[in-house]
């Protein structure tokens, strides 16, 4: 049963497909669909039930210039949002057919079922949100991501995709320097599945699971990121990992849950304990221009002024959080330790505001009436900043999505680029339909162009013995270690050296406190048998945690200066020297890890131009 | 530290018993906290499937003290903690182990329920127009998390187990929201009569007292479909128009 009887023969259930996806939220769904549209047969791998991936948990909704709200807005604008938001180290490439193709993609949801909010002359509702220039998010009260993943899987389960439901990916098998599937278990019976694949497309989002408040859920433990770089890729902009300005930050046990920036896109506003609206007081000099210089300026943006200015609650999201994090060091937090975000008050300046805040942001209502106690057409929320979002990823082409291992695609928030520094709310869930669908197409078109790989047995048979390990040491054994300790260890190591701030002593410590945690991994010992074992579970999360925990710090490291998500005490300012360099890190063949700066993707003189004109 | 007592459900489908496990408690904890530290302290294999513990994917449900809730919305300060508190799977379904119930068939469910068909665009452009007062009543029941506990309390897959002969609650909401979808042009109403088995349904509105994102399914969803088919099955004078038909 526990194959501890016969180590030997490993065995397993063997699974074709053209096309392997694994990760089934909104990235692994678009890739599904599309590489099934363009003929191919799609295994679909998700590590839990089907529609309950962490896409399920977007709220703001779809950035996408549909300029049904205010005409002004086109793709180039909101390219050019984009870059700046990411500091101009994002690939522009990306950015651009970002911008350019998120409108037929939300238009093809509309068409598949999604029903977002009307603007009044019947056409898709867009909302204000930070960097935005223009009312852009394409939305569904404060529940878009839901309804986007609903719609994805609801079309999906029509289109004769094999889905494998709670089953993960231990690691991808590979022939000479290609992909040609991955070894998987079955999370309920704990028996192995080995897919055999043309193409396979990592769609498993992010890394939240490294750091101790987070929005992310469970599955957030950056298997694509890990699987990538050990297969070969490189993965870059590491360094930057956003923390989202509003968590919950009380009661405790809920800390980390995401507070929607459509909180703020509606009107609401972050004071400190002495009642300022702080960020008034730090505005930076590229958004000076477009960022309100009075109170009364920002509501009227907020209700859809066309020539009032954002107010500074709606700024990128880094600057966000360390104007949060300033006000709570220096004194002048909420009485749980974050600052006060305030919807409540608009009631001073609408009719039925309690009725609209309800309409707007039920789910925000909801969160804080039931986990908190805490009506927020009444009371200020408290607030604090949240690890949100990993900019970095794998590296791809921008068209096709491929990394460099052939065979391998990465779409969404595992694979790294379009976002540079810091990415923009709303630009993910737009993102994960754009290159989803690209990663699709051409996962699919590779996989009609190139003959399977062989697998080898000698592989195979290697991660299973190492997958099984944890049941043949003892838990009574004196040194014995607990996975989920583990965890938590390695979860208050980044979010005290590796988090918001950061600086060379910090990072070079937790480097060494994670070789002592992947040691003690290598003792970690699990009870019970392979079914639906949570421990065990744990104990195969950990080597994917550890991997790109080590990565970030590396990337931070190396980064020796502060910009965009990424902030070194130690080097405060903008360096122009790292202003066009992205860090890239990959496995060398001793199986060592290898830093590098790069220089970010060439720039074409007609994206270049667009640029200039904005700034 | 308050401590508090989790009797919690430990077993398979064929066998199982109920196991005592005290665990330390604090401010603002739901019962979800409460099992994962049990299982990180003093039972590791212990099973509970969850994801986001922020009571939007609606993986984590279960029974507390006997009713259908979200283990991460439901409060410790809201069950009296002088006794045990009991957690067990959801009934409805078989158990894969612990608190962990197979929920596939609701998957295979769903499959057959023909899916949404939109009309032709309204705009050159391949757009629609759409009211907003036209989508509300469909965007409360797209507000579904498909935490299947309205399914779970229902008493005909509960106690009768019709799984073969009704798709209950979840699914009901699922063809309405599809029915009244503004844009659909797919009819449903041949298939809730005869094979959803929507007759089964004796509005007793046990799903919606359960429905954690307050969903009125009885009244909202069940009820008027339910009214569809008495219109096209059992009005009288429909019924003489199609004898003429034929």
């Amino acid at each position: 049963m526990d194959g501890l009887e016969n180590p030997v023969v490993i065995e397993y259930e063997p699974i074709q497909h053209d096309v392997l996806v694994i990760g089934a939220g909104g990235a692994g769904l678009r890739a599904a669909i599309e590489a099934r549209a363009h003929g191919a047969s799609v295994g679909l791998v998700c590590k839990s039930l089907l529609g309950k991936a962490h896409t399920v948990m977007a709220e703001g909704g779809i950035a996408a210039s549909l300029a049904n709200v205010d005409d002004r807005d086109d793709w180039m604008v909101h390219f050019a949002d984009t870059m700046r938001g990411g500091q101009y180290l994002n690939n522009s490439r990306m950015a651009e057919l970002h911008a350019r193709e998120a409108p037929a993609r939300v238009r093809e949801l509309e068409a598949w079922g999604a029903l977002f909010d009307r603007a009044v002359d019947g056409r898709i509702l867009q909302r204000n949100f930070g960097g935005h220039a223009y009312p852009r998010l394409a939305h569904v009260g404060d529940r878009t991501g839901l309804e986007m993943i609903r719609t994805l899987q609801d079309y999906a389960v029509h289109q004769g995709i094999d889905d494998h439901m709670e089953c993960a990916v231990i690691e991808l098998l590979t022939d000479g320097d290609r992909v040609v599937g991955a070894f998987a278990f079955d999370r309920d019976r704990g028996t192995f599945k080995v897919f055999h694949a043309k193409a396979v497309v990592l769609a498993t989002g992010g890394v939240g699971k490294a750091f101790r408040i987070t929005s992310n859920s469970w599955e957030y433990t950056g298997d694509g990121h890990a699987l990538a770089y050990r297969a070969g890729a490189a993965l870059i902009d590491m360094e930057f990992v956003q923390f989202h300005p509003t968590g919950m930050v009380w009661p405790p046990s809920v800390a980390g849950i995401l507070v929607t920036e459509g909180v703020r896109g509606e009107g609401g506003v972050l004071r400190n304990s002495r009642g300022e609206r702080f960020m008034f007081g730090d505005i930076p000099p590229l958004y000076r221009n477009s960022t309100a210089d009075s109170e009364e300026e920002g509501w009227r943006y907020t209700q859809g002024d066309k020539d009032a200015r954002r107010p500074p609650e709606l700024l990128t999201r880094d600057h966000v959080a360390r104007c949060i994090v300033r006000e709570i060091k220096e004194g002048r937090g909420s009485p749980h330790g974050g600052v006060f975000l305030d919807i409540a008050w608009i009631k001073e300046r609408l009719p039925n505001a309690a009725e609209h805040i309800k309409r707007k942001l039920p789910s925000m209502y909801h969160q804080f009436k039931e986990l908190a106690g805490i009506d927020i057409t009444e009371q200020p929320m408290e607030v604090g900043p949240t690890t949100h979002y990993v900019m970095g990823g794998v590296r791809v082409d921008a068209d096709s999505q491929m990394s460099d291992v052939p065979g391998l695609f990465a779409a969404g928030e595992c694979a790294g680029g379009l976002h540079g520094a810091n990415r923009l709310g709303g630009n993910s869930l737009s993102d994960l339909l754009v290159f989803g669908k690209r990663a699709g197409e051409y996962a699919a078109r590779f996989a009609r162009e190139n003959a399977g790989g062989q697998i080898s047995a000698d592989q195979v048979a290697e991660v299973a013995r190492v997958a099984l390990e944890p049941f043949d040491r003892g838990v009574d054994a004196e040194s014995a270690e607990n996975p989920f300790a583990i965890q938590h260890d390695l979860q208050d190591l980044m979010q005290e050296q590796v988090g918001i701030v950061r600086n060379e002593r910090d990072l070079q410590d937790a480097l060494e406190a994670i070789d002592r945690l992947r040691d003690r991994t290598g003792r970690v010992a699990v009870s019970g048998n392979r079914e639906y074992n949570p421990g065990w579970h744990t104990a195969l999360d950990l080597r994917n945690l550890l991997t790109f925990s080590e990565v970030i710090a590396r990337a931070a490291l190396e980064r020796q200066e502060s910009r965009g998500a990424h902030t070194r005490l130690d080097f405060p300012d903008k360096d122009e020297t790292y202003g066009k360099l992205i860090i890239a890190i990959r496995r060398d063949a001793d199986g060592g890890l290898t830093v590098s700066r790069e220089p970010t993707a060439p720039i074409s003189d007609e994206l270049q131009q667009i640029i200039d004109a904005r700034k | 530290m308050a401590k508090a007592t989790f009797r919690i459900w430990r077993g398979k489908a064929d066998s199982g018993e109920f196991r005592d496990y005290n665990c330390e408690i604090s401010e603002g904890m739901v019962v979800l906290d409460a099992v994962h530290k049990i299982q990180a302290e003093q039972a590791s294999d212990l099973a509970v499937r969850w994801n986001c513990k922020a009571g939007k994917c609606g993986s984590c449900s279960a029974e507390i003290n006997g009713s259908p809730r979200l283990l991460c919305m439901t409060r410790l300060d809201q069950l009296p903690l002088d006794k045990p508190i009991t957690i067990e799977p959801m009934q409805a379904f078989p158990v894969v182990k612990d608190l962990v119930t197979d929920v596939s068939w609701n998957f295979e469910v769903k499959k057959r329920i023909k899916q949404f068909a939109p009309r032709p665009a309204d705009a050159e452009d391949g757009t629609w127009r759409i009211l907003q007062r036209d989508v509300d009543r469909v965007q409360e029941f797209r507000k579904c998390i498909e935490c299947f506990l309205c399914q779970d309390v229902c008493h005909v897959l509960r106690e009768h187990h019709l799984h073969d002969q009704f798709i209950g609650p979840r699914f009901l909401v699922y063809a309405a929201a599809l029915e009244m979808h503004p844009l659909d042009t797919e009819n449903r109403v041949g298939e809730l009569r005869e094979t959803d088995g929507i007759g089964y349904c004796n509005i007793t509105k046990c799903c919606t007292n359960v429905c954690p994102e307050h969903i009125t399914i009885t009244d909202n969803a069940i009820i008027p479909l339910k009214e569809r088919v008495v219109d096209e099955f059992y009005d009288p004078l429909r019924k003489i128009f199609r004898v003429f038909q034929k």
